[in-house]
């Protein structure tokens, strides 16, 4: 993680320099980034995510509608700069606040999340890595030892197994090193959409009858929990599994942890090519006759626009997008304590883990 | 049942105005003491014009017993320098209701002096006072002076007292002096409202006004040029009704019917008289002596529909002139010269060709203001004029009212209504100008006259247009560098602590260059903000 935070650093100074150099031309000074307008967004097969094109705009301050931007964007990559160099992390609540006691009054949080974005595609690092957090947070469970490299705690080490409820997925956690666990306590991985779910999981000792990392998704998963699932997977070699309600949403907080979002199109590291949708499909509503409710009209609309989304090629997702359409009917994840509170994983779950990766 | 004798008896045209007093605006004490100061005040810028002498008027308003916030007994004074009353004529002409005796049509402020003479009169049944009048018509003879007061009944002056005084100074001027009843604490907004826009239509007047609580205002002059004071001429043919046709030929000492016409009416010589006189079937054996009450009907008649007559003689109006309007508004709007040399002012005015209504010939003049101390308060201001006096009341039954708020589209002249500060000006002057009530407030929507003003509009508006467009400009630009001043030496701070440096880079050549590249960025991609306007597909 150290070397990470080195480029990271070098990155941002990179873009100042190269501003300062500018002015001491006499010239305007600009920069560029790629574009991330809808027309630069593309679906790359490769990476199996969505990646920016070879567009970019050049932001100067020359132009009076880009000055203002652009000194934002140099601000912001000051105090991030500053903020990544101290060890310190910060919420883009607080980046909005920040600025305003350097008179650099953004309109609202909006425009300087977006700063935050446009910052991220300069120096090509999510927010992230420079140390800005959003306020949601997930929970991760399991027996995975890690060792931060924050201030005050660098070297300790935690068990994630220490507390019952789980540990916060925060800045200090998307940071800490990972112990390599043994492979004969620790072989997998399952994401959850619900709180309360994952609380039964625990509760059921899933992570030691399945060996598995647990971590709590808490809807669309956060960037930085899906950063930690990248990397379980990447540097830990652990196959993920997604468990989410079975409705068109459910299913594409799965996607989005397999093949990132368009939002963060400008941002690589974030998606997950291997893991897999376990459940719950709409098949699986059939075939274990959930007690379901029928899709709304909004849930429909959902559906058409994901049928002609890119990521969602594969046979598996056309046979569930089908089979949602034709049953019009949804389930969610506590549907089966229609069979009792541990049916779920006693029976259910051990069927749905040998479902393999979809090859795209 | 039993049968109720009426009692008929004859009055007096004072009686009658006494009893008729509300239509005249003596309604209440505050409206009574409104109209008194601007009848005086109109008689007294009447007087100075005729004689073309640039109007001194002194207003002065006393409190002499009651509260301040109410109805009291007021003294009202008003001093001219005008053309004076001879010493002889004074009691009859405050003191005496007159039906007008004259045959002849100029623009005046008032109508036969009228106004004045119900000021008098509602002091005097409110207070039972007389008034004393001073005046002098030569600097070099003595001033005499009256106490009156009117018989309402018999409709005639009482002298009270009657003396001459030395005219050491050789003034020349009048002085009205009387009690009445009146209310200032209500009537004082629009009695200031009142003198502020006289010293816009009259810009050649000096108005001094001392009230009652001590405070003394003055409006003065911006130039001491007076308009051409206004000719008297005939009536014209389309213009006359009845009433005057059949007095004019009681009165007449033409033979026949072509000389009556010919000495009685404009644009009438001896081969239009023939040609009409054939038109209207009026035989040659016909005189003005033997005309039979059908035979006036028939002329009447015939007079209005004859078309081949000239359009009626402009040269009895005095309209206040392009230059003299402008030098109103600037005055009382605080433009400067320099405001307008750098476009944080503009002031125009138009001046239409005359135009007739109804046999009456009429101009209207429009002036076109903005400036930062007109306050828009969502609307457009109009001042609305006629015969060089303002127009306070009905403003929305106003003909001014509807074009300037349904006709005219503003957002043709980059005009954004109730945003841009703008003031509109309208003076109609005519020999008579349609009111539509006694009231004289507001002007009837004639469509000959709405037509003048449109057009008049129109054509100043052009020249607003270009003015709005040129500020826009520069307030741009302004904006534009002082986004540049702002945003620069920042991007100098924050580039060289990020870039680890000590000394900061100087921004001073890159703002001195800032000017010219406006050309090159209206060519740029527009990527604004760093938003991208995808929504959240995550």
């Amino acid at each position: 993680m150290k070397e990470r935070k080195e480029k990271v650093l070098s990155s941002l100074r990179e873009m100042g320099s190269d501003v300062y150099g500018q002015l001491l031309k006499n010239d305007f000074p600009s920069v560029k980034m790629p574009s991330r307008s809808i027309a630069n967004i593309l679906y790359d097969d490769k990476t199996r995510q969505y990646i920016l094109g070879k567009r970019s705009v050049k932001r100067s301050a020359r132009n009076v509608r880009h000055i203002r931007p652009f000194t934002q964007l140099l601000w912001t990559a000051m105090f991030v700069d500053e903020l990544t160099e101290q060890n310190k992390t910060s919420t883009l609540r607080d980046v909005f606040y920040s600025a305003q006691a350097y008179e650099m009054d953004f309109q609202d949080q909006q425009e300087s999340d977006n700063l935050i974005t446009d910052l991220e595609s300069v120096v090509r690092f999510s927010r992230e890595d420079f140390n800005v957090y959003p306020e949601e947070r997930s929970a991760i469970f399991g027996d995975l030892t890690v060792e931060y490299t924050v201030p005050g705690y660098e070297g300790r080490q935690l068990n994630l197994t220490s507390h019952p409820d789980g540990v916060m997925i925060g800045p200090a956690l998307t940071t800490a090193d990972f112990v390599r666990p043994d492979k004969r306590r620790v072989d997998k991985v399952i994401a959850i959409e619900k709180g309360g779910l994952f609380t039964r999981f625990i509760e059921e000792r899933v992570h030691q009858r399945y060996k598995a990392l647990l971590i709590h998704t808490a809807g669309q998963a956060p960037r930085a929990t899906r950063f930690i699932l990248r990397r379980l997977n990447q540097e830990l070699e652990l196959p993920v599994y997604i468990f989410t309600d079975g409705d068109p949403w459910g299913m594409h907080i799965a996607m989005v942890i397999i093949s990132g979002s368009a939002n963060a199109a400008h941002l690589r590291d974030l998606n997950t090519p291997d893991a897999v949708w376990s459940g719950v499909w709409a098949t699986d509503i059939v075939d274990y006759k959930l007690p379901s409710d029928p899709l709304t009209d909004l849930d429909i609309k959902r559906l058409n626009e994901l049928e002609k989304d890119p990521r969602y090629k594969g046979s598996m997702w056309n046979r569930e997008i089908d089979t949602f359409r034709k049953i019009r009917k949804k389930s969610e994840q506590e549907a089966f304590s229609r069979y009792g509170l541990t049916y779920i994983v006693d029976k259910y779950l051990p069927e749905k883990l040998k479902v393999k990766p979809e090859k795209a | 049942m039993t049968l109720v004798q009426e009692a008929f008896q004859e009055i007096s045209a004072a009686d009658f105005f006494y009893r008729n007093r509300d239509i005249a605006g003596f309604t209440s004490p505050s409206r009574a003491l409104y109209s008194t100061i601007r009848e005086l005040v109109e008689n007294s810028l009447d007087a100075c014009e005729t004689g073309g002498i640039p109007p001194d008027i002194y207003v002065r308003v006393s409190l002499e017993s009651g509260p301040v916030d109410g109805p009291g007994t007021y003294v009202v004074r008003v001093e001219d320098n005008g053309i004076g009353v001879p010493g002889d004529i004074i009691p009859s002409a405050f003191g005496q209701v007159l039906y007008g005796s004259k045959y002849k049509l100029r623009q005046t402020r008032g109508t036969f002096g009228l106004g004045g003479k119900m000021a008098l009169l509602y002091g005097q049944i409110t207070t039972h006072s007389e008034a004393t009048i001073a005046s002098s018509n030569n600097p070099r003879k003595r001033i005499v002076e009256y106490q009156i007061r009117i018989d309402i009944q018999q409709n005639k002056p009482v002298i009270i007292k009657h003396k001459q005084r030395s005219n050491p100074a050789h003034w020349r001027g009048t002085i009205v002096e009387f009690r009445t009843e009146a209310d200032y604490s209500r009537a004082m907004a629009k009695i200031l409202e009142y003198m502020k826009q006289t010293a816009i239509i009259v810009p050649y007047a000096n108005i001094t006004f001392v009230d009652p609580r001590g405070r003394l205002y003055k409006f003065v002059r911006g130039t001491t040029k007076v308009p051409k004071a206004p000719t008297e001429t005939s009536p014209h043919p389309h213009g006359v009704d009845v009433e005057t046709v059949q007095r004019l030929l009681k009165i007449t000492e033409a033979k026949s019917l072509q000389e009556f016409l010919r000495s009685h009416f404009q644009r009438i010589g001896e081969t239009t008289a023939r040609k009409f006189l054939h038109y209207a079937g009026l035989g040659q054996k016909k005189t003005p002596r033997n005309m039979g009450p059908d035979d006036v009907l028939k002329l009447v008649k015939a007079m209005k529909s004859y078309e081949d007559f000239l359009a009626p003689d402009p040269t009895c109006l005095s309209p206040l002139g392009e230059e003299l309007l402008a030098t109103g508004i600037k005055k009382e709007l605080g433009v400067s010269q320099e405001q307008i040399d750098d476009g944080t002012a503009f002031v125009t005015t138009l001046q239409r060709k005359p135009d007739t209504y109804a046999g009456f010939p009429f101009i209207v003049e429009i002036g076109l203001a903005s400036t930062k101390s007109i306050q828009a308060e969502g609307r457009i201001l109009l001042f609305r004029f006629a015969n060089k006096i303002p127009l306070l009341f009905d403003e929305a039954s106003d003909v001014s009212w509807n074009v300037v708020n349904e006709l005219i589209d503003w957002r043709n002249y980059r005009v954004i209504p109730g945003e841009t500060p703008l003031a509109v000006f309208v003076h109609v002057c005519s020999t008579k100008i349609p009111y539509k009530t006694v009231g004289k407030e507001f002007i009837a929507d004639r469509p000959e006259v709405e037509h003048e003003i449109l057009n008049a509009l129109r054509e100043s508006g052009r020249s607003l247009k270009i003015y709005l467009s040129r500020r826009e400009h520069l307030e741009r630009e302004k904006k534009r560098l002082d986004v540049f001043e702002k945003y620069l030496p920042k991007v100098a701070v924050f580039s060289t602590r990020l870039a680890k440096e000590k000394k900061e880079p100087d921004v001073k050549q890159l703002l001195k260059g800032v000017m010219k590249y406006t050309a090159e960025e209206e060519g740029e991609e527009a990527t604004t903000r760093g938003s991208t306007a995808e929504e959240e597909q995550a």
